[in-house]
């Protein structure tokens, strides 16, 4: 429960910081960090237009993409304090549920039978389904570390051996989350969500004929996915036999800490050009192998 | 029973010739009940309760004999077929309805004869215990399926499909029947029973690798698959849904029994079905994605998904070498439950598929789109197989993949080096095979049923009869009854597997705690629940406001857009098809447009897709053979004299060569 609320509640700040942080770093004041929270309340107070193109598919994508997001946090623990919802192999759950919400993105872009949205769709399609297998090679590694196979049991036991080559696969996986994390968002280096030419966006045009509530949604689903990656991150790198008050605090600033970095990342890098984001994806994947390979020796399995 | 069975069949078969064209449909379909709850008699009992049901039958004129052996294993299986050929035979009738007034009124009794004779075949080849009766049974499956997909014989291709697919399959009878020989020339009888005594006395990998190869090209296991994405779209959809649906998958059946019978070299055969499994795997899914004909694209998903029940069937017999009973059992239950799985999604996948044609009369999905305004149902269905083909909770292709990964995942901190990166291929594989599914299920719903219509195709458009469309819905209900309740289904597969490989697990130790099965329930229960909430929030938030609009799509400010304007299946495949190029080879024709051209002038642009493995392995080596044929039909003058020369020489090198003592 704890770490439901704790995601509920940072994925509050999470965009307004990154925000903010652009624009410091570009010399502007920016909006403050609840901008983003407030434009929900207007998104919810405005009316909708709809492509006659649509059918029932893209009224109802919002809303299962939305559900699954939420479905997802209930999986994630906080340290020791399980997730509301824990068992073996969770996530497996976690990812699969999270696939189909973007299913359901992605035929929701193609239900506009636009051209722009039938692009941002493929691009889409074809770079979450590149991450997939650098996120589950990421949780092999974790399994054979801790010999547990559900999110809590691994993120309890994770610190707790004294393996000093722990660290490595920590940095790696502060790593890998983090661009997983990007990816699953859209950010940079693969999307770029302040792009205003159709043409160059990923996510941004799927949604582009979504308004109103639809969109608020959307909003919501995108502000709790980054929380619930960058609890991901604070339960891999952060030990779990702290005591809790400390954790709390931790979890908060590491999560600004983060939202920060994504900040700073996007403001001095350019997006790739779209040929390259494949081999940038398929880095992730050759990566979390090496991480694989260093548990395997970790356990003196050579 | 066999008696009674025989003459049952026979009687059919006469009346499905005799009887007046309105009563051959109702007799068909009766018959196909009479014969499925006959089995069920027998089946349930043995499945629920362990039940085991044996008879031995003498025929009067040949000394074999047939052994009947119904034990959980096949009476799973026997489920899983009656129930795929109940709703397929329903659905012929919506489909077939487009054939009355064109097809002669044999071609129907012929057609309805070879459905109930697949059915009867397809549960004798479960019952029977090897010997040369289950060769029998598989010998007529393969022929009454062949007449099925000949249905629509005036179509040439239709026909080579067809006759493709017959020689292929006996090829793989040739390989079963030798298997069967080596077992009776070794221990006396050629029965399933007997190859414990041979496998604990021989070598394992010979007979096995015989097996694979004969069970496997009906399986359609990547090198053996060539023949699926010929017949399947060629076959009528209840056809293709049957036999994507259950027929493919008594080559799992085959390999199964064979499998939990082995008692030797286990690790190396179950890496090999594993890798092999996972190069089926994702070519299978890879294949897919490209093809523009929505049956192959379905025929290539078959392949895929024969992919990772290998997988299952890989880790269980690695389990079984390591000595870990627990991954034995969810490697081979997690590949048995998608066996069951595949066979609902797959047939519903096809019988839509089916409709679609039957509306447009193509299957080029380029020619498609906007369907889901004109065949609501249809689409929703449609979308529901989707779901599931893909693995998404909360529907059943969920709990056998995670079946698996449950296994791959726990096995991974107990194994040593080798056993963990085999482990890792599967995990890695089975997560691309995921994502793959999800690019190319998106393109299918996508571009058949979202967006603008891109042809006349579509105009008719009708959707399939109400008791057509209840009858898929009840394949979805199925579905979800799995997808959200698994228990009810898990554990019956657990006693499955228990009983065919005799792993007593320790008390207390359950492969998959009812605990843990529950929670997939609960997060499914919840799931559903937000849906519900989200969608009557945004219903009563809609009618609130009442601030609801309708306009054109955003076009980037140019509203005059047409249908061509929409991303085709070929361009939403076009980024994956360059990044897989080395392995798909597929090919484009264009005309570039020059810079100079100011006034490009009309062009073609035309993509073809080949099966690079058929090039390699079948089309090659034929046109090979084909050459060397023709230059030795030199030979053939079609002078007599030359003829009696022939003799001659051939006399003489006799001759000359008994002399030296040469033969």
């Amino acid at each position: 429960m704890l770490s439901l609320i704790l995601i509920i509640l940072t994925a509050l700040i999470y965009p307004g910081i990154i925000i903010r942080t652009k624009s410091i770093f570009s010399g502007r004041k920016g909006p403050g960090i609840f901008q983003p929270v407030k434009d929900i309340f207007v998104l919810f107070h405005k009316g909708s237009v709809f492509s006659t193109t649509t059918s029932l598919i893209f009224q109802i994508a919002p809303a299962i993409t939305l559900a699954t997001i939420i479905t997802a946090a209930l999986m994630l623990p906080f340290g020791t304090q399980p997730a509301i919802i824990s068992f073996e192999n969770d996530f497996v759950m976690f990812a699969y549920i999270l696939a189909l919400g973007k299913f359901f993105t992605i035929i929701s872009a193609l239900d506009t039978g636009s051209g722009f949205e039938g692009m941002g769709a493929n691009r889409e399609a074809l770079y979450s389904m590149l991450v997939e297998p650098a996120f589950f090679l990421l949780l092999a590694t974790f399994a054979s570390i801790t010999g547990y196979t559900s999110f809590s049991d691994i993120f309890a036991h994770f610190e707790i051996s004294n393996n000093h080559y722990l660290i490595i696969i920590t940095l790696i996986s502060f790593y890998m989350l983090l661009q997983i994390a990007m990816i699953e968002n859209s950010r940079l280096p693969v999307d770029d969500p302040k792009t205003h030419l159709e043409l160059t966006m990923v996510h941004e045009v799927m949604i582009l004929d979504n308004s109103g509530f639809d969109k608020a949604l959307i909003h919501i689903g995108t502000m709790l996915k980054f929380s619930i990656y960058g609890s991901l991150i604070f339960n891999s790198a952060i030990p779990s036999n702290l005591s809790l008050p400390i954790r709390i605090v931790i979890y908060i600033l590491l999560q600004v800490f983060i939202a920060f970095i994504m900040g700073i990342w996007e403001s001095f890098r350019a997006r790739n050009k779209m040929p390259r984001n494949t081999i940038y994806i398929f880095t992730l994947t050759a990566i979390g192998m090496l991480a694989f390979l260093l548990v395997l020796v970790m356990n003196n399995k050579f | 029973m066999v008696v009674f069975l025989l003459i049952f069949l026979l009687i059919t078969t006469l009346g499905l010739f005799l009887l007046p064209r309105l009563w051959k449909y109702p007799l068909t379909l009766l018959s196909g009940f009479i014969i499925a709850g006959a089995s069920l008699t027998f089946a349930i009992p043995a499945l629920f309760q362990g039940i085991s049901y044996t008879e031995s039958f003498q025929f009067p004129f040949w000394q074999n004999g047939v052994n009947i052996r119904i034990d959980r294993l096949s009476a799973f299986f026997m489920l899983v077929i009656n129930f795929t050929c109940i709703t397929g035979f329903i659905y012929a009738r919506s489909y077939l309805k487009a054939y009355m007034s064109t097809k002669s009124e044999h071609s129907f009794s012929l057609h309805y004869t070879a459905l109930i004779w697949l059915q009867t075949s397809m549960l004798s080849v479960t019952v029977i215990d090897g010997g040369f009766a289950f060769l029998v049974a598989w010998e007529l499956m393969s022929v009454s399926s062949f007449l099925l997909v000949i249905f629509d014989a005036k179509d040439r291709d239709t026909m080579k499909a067809g006759i493709n697919y017959l020689i292929q399959m006996h090829v793989g009878f040739l390989f079963l029947l030798v298997a069967f020989l080596i077992i009776e020339n070794a221990t006396g009888v050629a029965s399933f029973d007997n190859l414990t005594v041979y496998f604990s006395t021989h070598p394992n990998i010979p007979l096995f690798a015989l097996f694979f190869i004969g069970f496997g090209i009906k399986a359609g296991f990547m090198p053996l698959h060539t023949w699926l994405p010929m017949a399947h779209p060629a076959a009528p959809s209840h056809v293709s849904g049957i036999m994507s649906g259950v027929m493919i998958k008594m080559g799992i059946y085959g390999i199964v029994r064979v499998l939990f019978l082995l008692q030797d070299n286990l690790l190396e055969i179950g890496a090999f079905v594993l890798i092999i499994s996972i190069i089926s795997g994702l070519l299978g899914v890879m294949f897919a994605i490209v093809q523009h004909d929505l049956k192959r694209l379905l025929a290539y998903h078959s392949i895929e998904n024969i992919g990772i029940i290998g997988i299952g069937l890989g880790l269980g017999l690695i389990g079984r070498a390591l000595n870990m009973p627990l991954i034995e059992v969810l490697g081979f239950s997690g590949g048995l439950l998608h066996v069951l799985n595949h066979s609902l999604f797959k047939s519903l996948l096809f019988y839509n598929a089916g409709s679609v044609y039957i509306a447009t009369h193509t299957r080029n999905i380029e020619h498609l789109g906007g369907l889901i305004k004109k065949m609501p149902y249809t689409a929703i269905l449609f979308l529901i197989g989707s779901l599931a083909i893909c693995g998404l909770p909360p529907f059943n292709g969920f709990i056998s993949e995670y079946l698996i990964y449950s296994g791959l995942f726990k096995s991974l901190y107990h194994i040593g080096f080798y056993e963990s990166t085999l482990m890792l291929a599967a995990i890695i594989g089975l997560a691309l095979i995921g994502g793959l599914a999800i690019f190319c299920f998106t393109k299918a719903f996508g571009i058949v049923f979202l967006g603008n219509s891109r042809s006349d195709a579509t105009l008719h458009a009708k959707e399939i009869d109400k008791p057509g469309i209840f009858n898929l819905s009840f394949i979805v209900f199925i579905m979800l009854l799995i997808g959200l309740l698994p228990v009810a289904f898990v554990e019956p597969i657990f006693a499955v597997v228990n009983q065919a490989t005799g792993i007593t697990l320790s008390s207390g130790v359950q492969p998959v705690s009812f605990n843990n099965i529950m929670n997939i329930s609960i997060i499914g229960g919840i799931f559903v629940f937000l849906v519900t909430v989200l969608l009557v929030w945004r219903y009563y938030h809609l009618k609130r406001l009442n601030a609801v609009s309708y306009g054109p799509t955003w076009g980037c400010g140019y509203s005059a857009g047409t249908a061509k304007h929409q991303y085709t299946a070929t361009s939403f495949a076009d980024n994956f098809s360059t990044l897989a190029q080395p392995i798909l080879q597929s090919s484009k024709e264009m005309q570039p447009i020059e810079t100079a051209d100011i006034f490009p002038t009309n062009r073609h642009f035309h993509t073809h897709q080949s099966d690079v493995i058929k090039k390699i392995g079948i089309d090659w080596p034929i046109e090979k053979l084909l050459t060397l044929l023709k230059k030795i039909a030199v030979m053939q003058t079609g002078q007599i004299q030359h003829y009696i020369l022939y003799a001659f020489v051939f006399m003489l090198l006799i001759l000359v060569l008994t002399f030296f003592n040469f033969i």
